[in-house]
């Protein structure tokens, strides 16, 4: 997993409620066997018509965002399906962080595995960085992950909570299966211990 | 001793380790897999080397590209990419030897239908699939959520997840249901209720005298949509029906392990006066069938309504509705008793159970569907599909007009040939009534399978009570 450190970039604002994980990448884009190549399809429904050409007022279309690294996003952000190919696609596409009052919670677990830093923050703050999105690519966000800090173009400072194990994982890039394999004692332990205890299981 | 709700006990129970900070590691008891969300776990094993942990507590089916269709088994009724998955998962399931069922084996079926009906699924257990709808499982009182396929990696090398506790809300519905109203009236109702944001970060236990009075079947209709409140995972405490409805199924214990099972289970409840982080509760009395009429599961309504305007939000959620009557083609003020309907499909995880099917049934007895409507069913697995042919349903369904499928997932998520085109509007009995959900364009109006029956039957949306 890449490491995420510090994160400077243009961020798009997305203000529309419950933006869920078939319009973040529709089902006909789960078939495949791969983790990459799905940024193309990104938000697919919203951002294509039915011919496949760009939908202009889409606002990953627009020449000033989209190089976007950062969304600024509605409510309930990731609800719905627990395809991790929606984190995929976002990081296909480049986007490494996405800011929201709330998060759906597989979603947002989701987020952590693929380097990509969900960040939960108060209504007011939230207001504040969806207006900062509007000067387009004049406004260049930076997220700091160790000290837990958003500035905004104009030096503004917000900070942010994260679970310590979350954040340690995301700053180290470091891979869950690895780090749970070195517990392997303790779950021989739990198994031997459970043929006893639920022997039916 | 601390009082505790049945989640903690569960919880409880497996822990394997707890660092300073509360991130624990679960032990899985059961590993449900399918097609879509696991074949880039499987390689991640493979370039890792690594096995899997525990093969005989993990099962795999094909549920969510299958054709329903009687001409499925031919490879080339499938669109390359889904044969693709298929055959992906044919060949891990062998390569990591567990337990499959493939789509000529009458058991297949739809992941969380399957579960249960083979016994897998059994109160107390850690139940965690690639899928949202793990929630299903909750019924029998087990743990049971949907993870993504970094989780299913992890879960299929060390057969635990790295976890923190989620908070405890108690969902109870008291007195007694009207007639004609079913169990996905109750999951809607509590979605509209505390809309689908409403139990993030929560595990919901659903309780009181009208959860009691719900067969299995309608106990996991209920938890089935736990996700779509936004919470971890649905609970419901086990009980007699609970325990006649696993024995005897192939692997639910027998014997001694039955007796030492049962003892155990029958101390999974909730204690008197266990704390709650929040609590909700509604009156059975008073819910009605309901519809949806927005593009997401908490835009529900009684079928009496009428459709709201943006007017009737606040914010964000004013925004919201504009955009979804937009999409769904409605005009605010309509009666959603004349919503007119193309399309009706009957099944899913949620309502593809013998049950459902019973209920649907019932209706369309002697009747005939609207002409010119497209109408199916397509059974939770194999099994309720025999089982209701045996029942004398399958006739009732085709004289009907209704298409009488093979199982699997088919338009409740449309990633096999089962569409909707653009504008058609269908009664679903699926759980989501997102934008494109069911095709591109689809209009998806939510609702129980009686009340999808009665649909069919009036060529629009309609009160069931009406027609009983
Ligand atoms: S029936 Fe629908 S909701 Fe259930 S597992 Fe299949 S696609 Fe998911």
């Amino acid at each position: 997993m890449q490491k995420f450190e510090t994160l400077t970039g243009v961020a798009a604002p997305m203000s529309l409620v419950n933006i869920d994980t078939d319009m973040i990448i529709p089902k006909q884009f789960l078939k495949t066997i791969k983790r990459s190549g799905l940024g193309k399809n990104l938000f697919d429904e919203l951002r294509y018509t039915e011919n496949g050409e760009e939908n202009p007022d889409f606002v990953l279309n627009q020449k000033k965002y989209r190089n976007s690294k950062i969304l600024v996003v509605g409510e309930n952000f990731g609800c719905g399906s627990s395809r991790e190919h929606a984190p995929w696609a976002l990081l296909d596409f480049g986007i490494r962080c996405v800011i929201s009052i709330s998060f759906a919670d597989i979603f947002y677990n989701n987020c952590f595995k693929n380097g990509i830093l969900p960040i939960e923050l108060p209504q007011e703050i939230v207001n504040v960085l969806m207006q900062e999105t509007q000067k387009g690519s004049n406004a260049q966000i930076t997220i700091e992950l160790e000290n837990q800090m958003i500035t905004t173009s104009d030096g503004t400072c917000f900070s942010f909570d994260i679970d310590s194990f979350k954040k340690h994982c995301l700053l180290n890039g470091l891979d869950d299966v690895g780090l749970t394999m070195e517990k392997a004692a303790s779950i021989d332990n739990f198994e031997r211990q459970s043929k006893i205890e639920r022997p039916w299981v | 001793m601390t009082p505790k709700t049945l989640y903690d006990k569960i919880w409880d129970a497996h822990v394997v380790h707890e660092a300073k900070d509360d991130t624990c590691l679960i032990y899985i008891d059961r590993h449900l897999v399918h097609e879509v969300t696991s074949p880039q776990a499987f390689e991640g094993l493979r370039l890792a080397g690594r096995k899997v942990r525990a093969p005989e507590k993990t099962i795999a089916v094909p549920d969510h590209n299958v054709p329903t269709t009687s001409d499925r088994s031919n490879p080339e009724k499938m669109t390359e990419d889904s044969a693709i998955q298929v055959a992906e998962l044919d060949k891990n399931a062998k390569e990591f030897g567990i337990h499959y069922y493939p789509v000529t084996d009458i058991r297949q079926g739809i992941v969380h239908i399957v579960g249960p009906e083979q016994g897998w699924t059994l109160p107390g257990m850690t139940v965690v699939c690639g899928d949202s709808h793990t929630a299903t499982h909750g019924a029998f009182g087990a743990l049971a959520h949907g993870i993504g396929t970094s989780e299913v990696e992890h879960v299929l090398a060390t057969q635990t997840l790295i976890q923190k506790k989620s908070k405890n809300m108690k969902v109870e519905i008291t007195g007694k249901l009207p007639p004609n109203v079913t169990a996905k009236d109750i999951t809607l109702s509590v979605i509209g209720k505390i809309g689908t944001a409403g139990g993030t970060g929560y595990v919901i236990e659903y309780c009181g005298e009208a959860i009691e009075d719900l067969s299995m079947e309608g106990r996991m209709t209920v938890c089935n949509m736990a996700i779509e409140g936004g919470a971890r995972a649905g609970l419901i405490a086990p009980d007699k029906k609970t325990f006649d409805y696993v024995k005897g199924r192939p692997h639910a214990p027998k014997g001694f392990q039955w007796e030492a099972a049962l003892s155990w289970w029958k101390t999974l409840y909730s204690d008197k006066t266990a704390k709650w982080d929040k609590v909700v509760t509604l009156i059975a009395d008073n819910i009605a069938p309901v519809v949806t009429w927005g593009t997401s599961p908490e835009d529900v309504l009684p079928i009496t309504e009428t459709v709201p305007g943006p007017d009737n939000f606040k914010g964000a959620k004013a925004d919201a509705a504009r955009r979804s009557l937009k999409y769904m083609g409605l005009t605010p003020g309509t009666k959603l008793s004349e919503i007119e309907i193309d399309t009706v499909f009957i099944g899913s995880c949620t309502n593809g159970r013998i049950e459902d099917l019973r209920a649907a049934a019932k209706i369309l007895k002697g009747r005939k569907i609207r002409e010119g409507l497209r109408a199916m069913v397509v059974p939770g697995s194999g099994l309720v599909r025999e089982q209701a042919e045996v029942e004398g349903l399958a006739d009732i369904f085709k004289k009907a007009g209704f298409e009488w499928r093979l199982a699997g997932c088919s338009m409740c998520l449309a990633m096999n040939p089962d569409q909707l085109r653009p504008g058609e509007r269908c009664a679903a009995t699926s759980n989501r009534n997102f934008e494109g959900r069911q095709g591109r364009g689809g209009r998806t109006h939510l609702m129980s399978p009686a009340m999808a029956a009665a649909a069919a039957i009036a060529g629009k949306l309609t009160d069931v009570r009406e027609m009983s």
